[in-house]
């Protein structure tokens, strides 16, 4: 193939001008998005709290005191007051971070790897094979999730384990729908056309040029989940079908103060504040990568 | 780089010889299935008839341009030409192997290369303008290295300075430095044949020249044979050797440029000739030279095709299809005025017509 030019292979070159690519463009973009960045700094304080939960903790989580039951707000030693068994609220809410967040974004990841991998075998593939994956991923897909999650820790058991496979399972058939419909309109582009008509095989253009297209949206989607996977797995939790006390999660603990709501009105709701702050911010950040990767080139 | 054309080596992988038509293109068919409509007994089967049985040949180191309305056949001949779409049926002849028997579809893909009409759908856009015209050699076998020593030397040779397009991204470029771009990783497999599909149609007109030139000189330092589809008349009559004619998925008309442009025998053809803008104000056209839409490919009308909208018809036409043949030397149509024995009635042609006929 070498045989047309070989004298042009020695031409002296110049140095290559780069651009920046598609990946540092949507960080700058994204770093001029005060909200997103707002809600980045959130998330990132919220990770470093439960990375370093045993240092931050002024007092033993598990410390039960029945003298110190249901202090107000600002009660000296309890800043953020106790709760119904006196343990002090403020430790419970940092050291339950790490389980929350865990149980927000271990099941989304789990999920994102299958699922995308689902649908973008089925998206590339079309034809008869993708309306059979795709309508059993219906068929999950028809069920509210909150009635699946559900479903499943009740027929798998109690337990985080149980509970992180049946929000994995939730979420899958949601990822691969999003996963199908963007490798569907990837596929049918004119640049996967140029590519077959180089010879390449199947494997090598999903890898060099589907993936890159489509891993995109697929993850602003995904970030999205972040937030439902943690009100789905506190919902689990509150249930009783989640993390088991005294561990502290902040679902469970929204669960067992609900009968100090009106002793303790603040303090009972300090959990779904946490939950609150945690999952609005995902949803920033996703809407933040969202625009940031949808501005038209 | 190469400001002289050069005169090339005869290439290796000829085959056949200059004589030998670089592409045999024999009954080539395909339909596409709509969805089924009635139940049981009365249920049908419908199909858009988008190419039904085209054959043609492309004579080597020639530009072949296909002309036609919008929705016939042309651009679904192009994909079949390329394989994107499987045919139903029908046979491609590569310098005169098989494809499938003599010819693998790897092999045949290296030695036919198309050009899209989108030059920016055609170009992915996470991957920079050199990584794009590297792909294709990297699968066959070439190293990266190599291969993009040779984008850069293509790059250059579609007028783009390697050293300030090279690392950029297709949303950086033109209209016309992307169609250039496409072009280069067209060149990048060093292909015999490249389908041109529309390949200038979305260029603005001084943009579109350039590329037309550029063209005409690759194809001379390259010993290329072009397939060029354009719905600009004007365009194919300046790039063509040889012209193909496409009307709801058949070929009605093929001969040299000059001669059909020149001397139409397809009423279809006379009719998109006449539908050409006149630059000359004297030569303007009074009438509308086809009217209405052309008929329905899912059920096309008996006969010759073009009965309906043909000014020549007559009542033969809707019952006999007219035969493809060699009316005059290196001319063939698809028509019955032109067949021996059709039973069309030449007494009846309008009189300014005889004297073409």
């Amino acid at each position: 193939m070498t045989a047309m030019h070989p004298e042009t292979i020695s031409v002296e070159r110049a140095p290559v001008q780069r651009s920046r690519g598609h990946a540092a463009n949507v960080l700058r973009r994204l770093l001029r998005n005060p909200v997103a960045m707002i809600a980045a700094t959130v998330i990132l304080l919220l990770i470093l709290m439960a990375v370093f939960a045993p240092w931050l903790m002024p007092q033993d989580p598990f410390a039960t005191s029945m003298l110190k039951r249901l202090k107000p707000i600002g009660t000296e030693g309890l800043p953020l007051g106790s709760d119904e068994l006196g343990r002090d609220l403020l430790s419970r809410l940092i050291l339950g971070a790490r389980l929350s967040l865990f149980m927000g974004i271990a099941p989304v990841i789990i999920a994102f790897v299958i699922g995308s991998a689902i649908g973008i075998f089925a998206g590339y593939v079309g034809g008869w094979a993708n309306s059979l994956i795709m309508r059993c991923i219906d068929v999950l897909y028809a069920f509210p999730s909150v009635l699946l999650a559900i479903a499943l820790s009740g027929a798998l058991g109690a337990g985080i384990v149980n509970a992180l496979v049946s929000l994995t399972v939730v979420f899958i058939p949601q990822i691969a729908r999003i996963a199908e419909s963007v490798t569907t309109g990837v596929r049918r582009s004119d640049y996967v056309d140029a590519a077959r008509a180089s010879g390449a095989s199947a494997l090598l253009i999903v890898r060099r040029h589907v993936l890159g297209n489509v891993i995109g949206p697929i993850f602003v989607y995904a970030t999205g989940l972040i937030s439902v996977s943690m009100i789905l797995a506190s919902g689990l939790s509150f249930l009783g079908l989640g993390v088991k006390p005294p561990e502290p999660e902040w679902g469970l603990m929204l669960n067992t103060l609900r009968t100090a709501i009106y002793t303790q009105p603040w303090v009972a709701a300090l959990p779904g504040v946490m939950i609150f702050i945690t999952s609005v911010s995902f949803n920033m950040l996703a809407d933040g990568l969202r625009s940031a990767m949808e501005v038209k080139q | 780089m190469n400001p002289t054309p050069q005169v090339l080596p005869k290439d290796r992988r000829d085959l056949g010889g200059p004589r030998q038509p670089l592409l045999i293109v024999r009954d080539l068919k395909k339909h596409f299935p709509l969805k089924k409509t009635g139940f049981g007994l009365r249920r049908e089967r419908l199909a858009v008839r988008a190419v039904d049985g085209v054959s043609f040949e492309i004579l080597k180191g020639e530009t072949l341009g296909v002309v036609g309305e919008s929705g016939c056949g042309k651009s679904t001949t192009a994909r079949l030409l390329m394989q994107l779409t499987a045919q139903d049926s029908g046979e491609l002849v590569f310098d005169g192997q098989a494809l499938g028997a003599g010819l693998s579809l790897r092999e045949y893909r290296r030695q036919t290369q198309m050009v899209f009409q989108d030059s920016y759908s055609s170009l992915n856009p996470r991957m920079t303008i050199e990584d794009s015209i590297a792909f294709g050699p990297t699968v066959h076998g070439v190293s990266r290295r190599e291969a993009l020593a040779r984008a850069h030397d293509l790059l250059a040779r579609v007028g783009l300075e390697p050293a300030r397009f090279a690392g950029r991204y297709p949303h950086e470029l033109s209209g016309g430095q992307r169609q250039r771009v496409n072009i280069a990783r067209a060149l990048a497999l060093e292909p015999r044949l490249i389908i041109l599909d529309e390949s200038v149609s979305a260029l603005d007109k001084s943009v579109e020249a350039q590329v037309l030139n550029l063209l005409q000189d690759l194809k001379q330092d390259f010993g290329l044979t072009y397939l060029f589809i354009s719905h600009d008349l004007g365009v194919v009559r300046y790039v063509s050797d040889r012209v193909l004619v496409m009307y709801l998925g058949e070929v009605v008309e093929v001969g040299e440029a000059e001669a059909l442009f020149e001397r139409p025998l397809h009423p279809y053809t006379e009719a998109l000739l006449r539908s050409m803008p006149s630059t000359d104000p004297l030569k303007r056209t009074e009438q509308a030279p086809l009217a209405g839409d052309p008929p329905n490919p899912i059920d096309p009308p008996s006969g010759c095709r073009f009965h309906t909208r043909c000014a020549y018809a007559q009542p033969v036409c809707a019952e006999r299809a007219p035969r493809f043949h060699e009316a005059l030397p290196g001319h063939a149509v698809a028509c019955l005025r032109h067949e021996p024995e059709s039973g069309y009635d030449r007494r009846l042609i309008p009189v300014q017509e005889v004297a073409h006929v």
